[in-house]
């Protein structure tokens, strides 16, 4: 009888389809690979053959440039791919834009490899992306970002409700708020635009070209205009989204008495906001909290678990309390989009004049 | 509860004084009675639950969660009550409204106070149960006492006075006649009602502060129109006494901080003084054998919590009497400074206690007299108390006993401070502002080391360079950072590489949590020595000889 492992093999550069002659989110070049989001720990450049979403391949073209791959095809969700000795279907993970799951088929046995998720129930957390949808499979690979039950980021809508009451109250400062630049960003301007907020949002220079996609795509989200442009009076009692990096950054002087803002799931633990000086964090991921893993495990029926980057320690310790297999793989070089951009990891360094003029474009 | 529990959350993160006043005051305003009176309790530590402990929270939590889940989860978030406050499993919700839905704070306080603790733990579990995160993180806070939010008591009072378009000396002044939840001072502040008077026999006065005096200040002041004391390096205290009673027979003794807080319980052996009504303005002061100790004695009576027999006597306190507010029931605030010091001689002189004693004049007839005896406060009729000495206060004759900082009247002239050439070390980020301006620096000074000559940090400090400055030593660290740790950078500090900073400080003490050995008091950027070799900055055997110059002084004396 098939195992899962016949089907996909972990190895430290990611998990490979030995059977279907591919790789998913290779974390070296490989000859194919199937891609399931854009974020650069999990989309890389220089992979012979790259299959996702055609939203995935376009935003990987955004980030690396025309030749980050030497083909690629587009896969959409649900439709069905022979490949050698299985087959690949990709669903909706929930994570960002084109953001897929993928289940991989061979001799009546599923597996599904989720990549990033979170599985909302209601749809309307996350205007810019197919909500996630459940696969049942006999193995399934989870991703434990925020694998700790201290993690339960509560309703986005609240949050966007803080920034607003913020605002109202401190008219006067420039509300900053760092975002992943691809995928959390959007989100938080479409969540705004939810909520009524009509007026023109900023953008910091590395926002640009993504969010044009997004807007491309027929993602509504309002009048956006570049803080580059804007005069330092102007910026008052506005919202600038930005990369976390910049919140700290020489860049936020030309903001009158900028307030600091994060949105992450991260910014649920103190220490973590305080630590990076945020005066307003917002707990609004794009990963599965502690109870939408715990639930995602459960509802996909699998019988064996495979626990990727994060708090594997307790996620496992959760399924083994289950009856449930599981064992970490410890594949090297995924991180989090979340926790990549920390204030204080890639600050920009050097002379105050040069770096006060115009660094949005690093 | 829940708009209490926003409230503590945004000012935990709220680095601004004024931004956190901002934020309390939109509370107030948009929370009505008594909620909100409760909320100023809260802020002003006027409220104690004895049954509520983190044991108890412990406990709870344990019988909840799997306990591998939760030491997991502690140790990644290294505080207990977040961590319950997080972890708490939510129960679901039953289609029918429970009592504990809208939880507000006035529930919780009015039902704590009757609680008996056998009842409390469910009580306690019920109230999680309904709450969210932060509303659980505040009600755990809360209840277990210590908020912790970098709000002082002083704040939340003056947000609630600007309510009122009131300054904070008017609510300091009635305060010990009020209680939670202060209706009546809302009303107040809201104009509904009239200012809630004050029945206390023993209440605290908003005191007079001095401006800092400049050398070229002091050309524009008469020295005929001045009188002048030994600024005392103790703690600026309020002695008051005052009879109550229906038959006006008990005598209330009450002991104030400056900012008006009640310190009677640290200083029993004071209260025992005051056997006269009046209010006396002086300075706190540690006195051994009839000599004013320094500062640094002073300090370690403050630190201890419970005060014992040993304490007491190894660290006996004395009030040095400034000025005299009230004689019996006599308000002497509107009569001229050398009118209430006539009468505080003769207050003095009818206490007949070796505890108080009055702060003497330094006599002058020129500026130059007073320069001379500010240089040498030991010469000038300090004698040998004269380590004890901080600087010299100016005060007008005919200045009437003023709250706030009145211009022109009180003048404080401080001594020479310390300076030490150091070298930078490591740089911090700075808050709100200067989040993006490396503005807190360590630096350090030379010692032997194992490994031959290196530089143990000695103090921390965040101001007194200027605007340009900052811009100036924010270029050096981002050019010269050989480190970083999260916010933190260390840069190049070599004998022949780096920035030496000239510090001031204002005294030096003995301290077992720095590396070094030694606290500095005070301590602040005096000037930029871009001429100075890092090689040439100071020793720490400098340092420590001053640390035992001024105790030796202590023991003659």
């Amino acid at each position: 009888m098939i195992r899962p492992e016949d089907i996909l093999v972990p190895s430290p550069s990611g998990v490979c389809c030995k059977r279907g002659g591919f790789h998913i989110d290779p974390t070296r070049p490989v000859e194919r690979a199937v891609i399931t989001h854009a974020h650069s720990d999990h989309a890389r450049a220089g992979h012979g053959a790259v299959l996702a979403t055609q939203e995935t391949l376009d935003l990987m073209r955004l980030r690396y440039g025309e030749n980050f791959a030497g083909t690629t095809q587009a896969v959409a969700y649900g439709e069905t791919l022979k490949l050698a000795g299985a087959t690949i279907t990709l669903h909706p993970a929930g994570h960002i834009l084109g953001s897929a799951q993928v289940a991989v088929e061979a001799d009546g046995l599923r597996v599904v490899a989720s990549g990033d998720y979170k599985n909302a129930a209601d749809p309307s957390v996350d205007p810019t992306c197919a909500p996630f949808e459940l696969v049942r499979c006999e193995l399934f690979i989870t991703e434990a970002t925020f694998a700790l039950p201290v993690f339960r980021h509560g309703e986005p809508d609240a949050e966007i409700g803080k920034l607003l009451h913020s605002l109202a109250l401190f008219p006067e400062r420039a509300h900053l708020v760092g975002a992943y630049s691809i995928g959390k960003a959007q989100r938080l301007i479409a969540l705004l635009r939810k909520a009524r907020y009509d007026a023109p949002i900023y953008l910091h220079g590395a926002m640009e070209k993504i969010t044009n996609y997004y807007v491309e795509r027929g993602i509504a989200l309002g009048e956006l205009r570049l803080a580059r442009g804007a005069t330092k009076a102007n910026l008052a009692g506005t919202i600038t989204i930005c990369p976390p990096s910049a919140l700290n950054d020489l860049w936020t002087r030309r903001f009158p008495e900028p307030l600091a803002a994060f949105a992450s799931g991260w910014m649920r633990v103190r220490a973590r906001a305080r630590q990076q000086g945020v005066a307003l964090p917002l707990v609004i991921s794009d990963h599965a909290d502690w109870d939408g893993l715990t639930a995602t495990i459960v509802a996909t029926g699998a019988s064996e678990i495979w626990v990727t980057h994060g708090q594997e320690d307790a996620l496992i310790h959760w399924c083994a309390s289950r009856g449930l297999k599981a064992r970490p793989l410890d594949i090297i070089g995924y991180g989090d989009e979340e926790g990549e951009q920390d204030i204080s990891s890639k600050e920009s360094s050097g002379d105050v004049a040069a770096d006060t003029s115009d660094d949005e474009t690093s | 509860m829940n708009r209490f529990a926003e409230l503590l959350d945004r000012l935990a993160y709220e680095p601004s004084r004024n931004n956190k006043l901002r934020l309390i005051i939109d509370y107030f305003r948009s929370t009505g009675d008594p909620e909100r009176g409760w909320a100023l309790a809260a802020l002003t530590g006027s409220l104690s639950f004895p049954h509520a402990k983190a044991g108890l929270i412990r406990s709870l939590i344990a019988e909840r969660t799997d306990p591998v889940l939760f030491e997991l989860s502690y140790d990644y978030v290294g505080d207990l009550s977040e961590t319950v406050a997080l972890m708490w499993p939510t129960p679901t919700r039953s289609a029918e409204s429970s009592e504990e839905d809208n939880l507000t704070l006035t529930r919780v306080i009015e039902t704590l106070a009757t609680l008996g603790k056998a009842q409390l733990p469910a009580r306690l579990a019920r109230w999680l149960d309904a709450l969210d995160e932060t509303g659980r993180w505040a009600l755990i806070k809360l209840v277990t006492g210590g908020l912790r939010i970098g709000v002082s008591a002083r704040l939340a009072k003056a947000a609630v006075a600007a309510l009122g378009n009131k300054d904070v000396h008017d609510v300091e002044v009635i305060w010990p006649a009020l209680v939670p939840p202060y209706r009546e001072l809302f009303a107040w502040l809201e104009g509904r009602a009239d200012k809630p008077v004050s029945g206390d026999p023993a209440p605290f006065r908003p005191p007079m502060l001095a401006h800092a005096l400049d050398d070229a200040d002091l050309a524009t002041l008469s020295p005929a129109d001045f009188m002048a004391e030994w600024k005392w390096d103790g703690i600026r205290i309020q002695a008051v006494a005052g009879n109550d009673g229906k038959d006006h027979s008990t005598l209330v003794v009450r002991l104030y901080s400056r900012t008006g807080e009640e310190i009677s319980k640290s200083f029993p052996d004071l209260l025992e003084a005051l056997h006269l009504p009046g209010a006396i303005d002086g300075e706190l002061l540690i006195m051994r054998d009839r000599r004013v100790q320094s500062f640094n004695v002073l300090q370690q009576r403050l630190n201890r919590k419970t005060v014992t027999p040993k304490l007491l006597a190894e660290f006996p306190a004395h009030l040095r009497a400034y000025d005299l507010l009230a004689d019996g029931a006599e308000d002497l605030r509107e009569r001229p400074f050398v009118e209430r010091r006539a009468r505080l001689e003769r207050f003095v002189t009818r206490l007949d206690d070796e505890r108080i004693d009055l702060s003497p004049l330094i006599v002058f007839s020129s500026w130059d007299e007073l320069i001379a005896a500010r240089k040498n406060p030991a010469a000038g009729g300090a004698g040998a108390d004269a380590t004890a000495v901080e600087g010299v206060m100016l005060k007008a004759r005919q200045a009437l006993y003023l709250p706030g900082r009145p211009k022109g009247l009180w003048w404080k002239w401080k001594r020479d401070p310390f300076i030490i050439d150091a070298v930078l070390m490591y740089a911090q980020r700075g808050h709100g502002k200067r989040s993006s301006y490396y503005s807190d620096y360590t630096f350090g000074v030379w010692t032997k080391g194992e490994a031959g000559e290196e530089l143990v940090p000695v103090g921390k400090a965040y101001f007194g360079f200027t605007d340009d400055e900052l811009l100036q030593i924010d270029r050096f660290v981002r050019r010269n950072t050989i480190e970083r740790f999260g916010p933190v950078r260390e840069v190049v500090h070599e004998a022949d590489r780096g920035l030496v900073l000239e510090v001031a400080f204002e005294g030096l003490q003995r301290s077992s949590r720095h590396k070094s050995g030694l606290a500095m008091r005070f301590p602040r950027i005096n000037r930029l020595r871009w001429d100075k070799p890092p090689g040439q900055a100071d020793r720490l055997e400098t340092l420590l000889r001053h640390i035992e110059q001024d105790q030796l002084q202590g023991q003659i004396a």
